[in-house]
């Protein structure tokens, strides 16, 4: 277990040493919500009805845009090599790669979600809702693009690729994220989004490591 | 198909020298041999059962040093020895971590990045990672590449420990290597 925490240790410290990677992408997912009230204008109704949407379009954009450097440099110099040879299960290495991906990338989406949700004029319910949506929601987004990134190690052009993979297995997430949301706005019970999104998170869990693990075996040779 | 028939064995304290003009596959015999990728025919096997039956075992006996070096520029030398050995289960001190990089003559440059140091400090960066990690058998390739006259001895007496104290190693080289039990494999 310790070497579970050491890697994820060991990405946060990398990330640190290079900031601007990670900065890039929440300023492109407040940017891209951003832009929405700018462009339609002051139609708090319109703005409330499409926020739920646009929020989550965002968040898949931004997650994807920090997908392809997830392995890319393990790969190039040789660490996941190392790692696929390491006495520690790769499963578990997989496993805190793809957490620290989501403390750096998802979290902070998280965290920035109420601010922007002021923007589209969402009420303090709607914006908690959308708070753990988001929190449920970020994770699987992380899990499933981890096993696109996996497999897509190697291929040229492999960042394009990697969104024509992995964009159409997100539309779960974003059907049921901000469909939670939206019932949310209108009133109605949001219990049925959000077991859905839990029971998606469990099963991405209990696959997409062991998904990623095999595509990296696959990668290497 | 690079290569067929071959068969070797290396007990404790032998070592292989794998030796052939480039190209003609000697990379890619010990990729095989580390399990990186797998024998179209034929199995490799470690102390009588094949690595592939038992994956882990051989592992934690195996140290493979490929031709990237699996170092990250933005990490200190100290750093990347410390990461490497946590990622391998094996928790290794600071200062066992600093005196293993101190043997290596990187005294004083524990704390700069890799992006810092030349070729040939960066080799003795991984090689400070053989101090530390406890495995039976090593796997190098060109481990003497980008090496100055002094790491090379250093280097080599570290191999002749290793084989004393019933260590196994396979190379490959393009110069001779003074160690004693020596198996030759031309390809």
């Amino acid at each position: 277990m310790s070497a579970f925490f050491a890697i994820i240790r060991r990405d946060l410290l990398l990330v640190f040493r290079r900031k601007s990677e990670v900065l890039t992408i929440l300023f492109f997912f407040i940017i891209v919500t951003s832009l929405f009230p700018l462009g339609i204008g002051a139609d708090s109704g319109l703005l409330r009805k499409i926020a739920p949407g646009i929020i989550w379009v965002a968040a898949l954009l931004a997650t994807i845009l920090g997908l392809s450097r997830l392995f890319i440099s393990d790969y190039a110099d040789g660490t996941l090599e190392q790692m696929t040879l390491s006495p520690t299960p790769l499963v578990l290495l997989v496993g805190g790669k793809i957490t620290a991906h989501w403390i750096v990338c998802g979290l902070p989406l998280v965290l920035l979600a109420p601010v922007i949700g002021i923007q589209f004029d969402l009420n303090s319910e709607t914006l908690g809702t959308l708070i753990l949506a988001l929190l449920l929601g970020t994770p699987i987004l992380s899990l499933i693009g981890a096993i696109g990134a996996a497999l897509t190690l190697g291929v040229r052009g492999g960042g394009v690729l990697l969104s024509l993979l992995v964009l159409p297995l997100y539309i779960p997430v974003l059907i049921f994220g901000a469909g939670a949301v939206f019932a949310s706005s209108v009133g109605l019970d949001v219990s049925g989004h959000f077991s859905l999104l839990a029971a998606l998170l469990v099963l991405s869990l209990a696959f997409a490591p062991w998904a990623t693990a095999a595509s990296i075996r696959i990668a290497i040779e | 198909m690079l290569f067929t028939g071959i068969g070797f064995q290396l007990k404790a304290g032998e070592w292989l020298h794998v030796r052939g003009e480039n190209g003609v596959g000697k990379t890619s015999l010990l990729r095989l041999l580390a399990g990186l990728s797998k024998p179209p025919e034929g199995s490799v096997d470690w102390s009588g059962i094949s690595i592939e039956a038992d994956p882990t075992s051989y592992r934690r006996e195996l140290f493979f040093l490929g031709h990237r070096d699996a170092l990250k520029d933005d990490l200190t030398a100290l750093e990347n020895v410390l990461i490497a050995s946590a990622l391998d289960g094996s928790a290794v001190s600071q200062d066992q971590a600093l005196s293993a990089l101190c043997r290596f003559g990187l005294r004083g440059r524990e704390l700069l990045p890799v992006s810092c140091l030349s070729a040939g400090q960066k080799r003795r960066v991984i090689l400070a990672r053989l101090l530390l990690r406890k495995a039976t058998l090593w796997i190098l390739d060109e481990p003497f590449n980008a090496l100055d006259s002094r790491a090379v001895e250093l280097l080599s007496s570290l191999i002749a420990e290793h084989l004393a104290s019933g260590g196994m190693a396979v190379l490959t080289s393009h110069q001779a290597i003074p160690l004693p039990n020596a198996k030759v494999l031309s390809l």
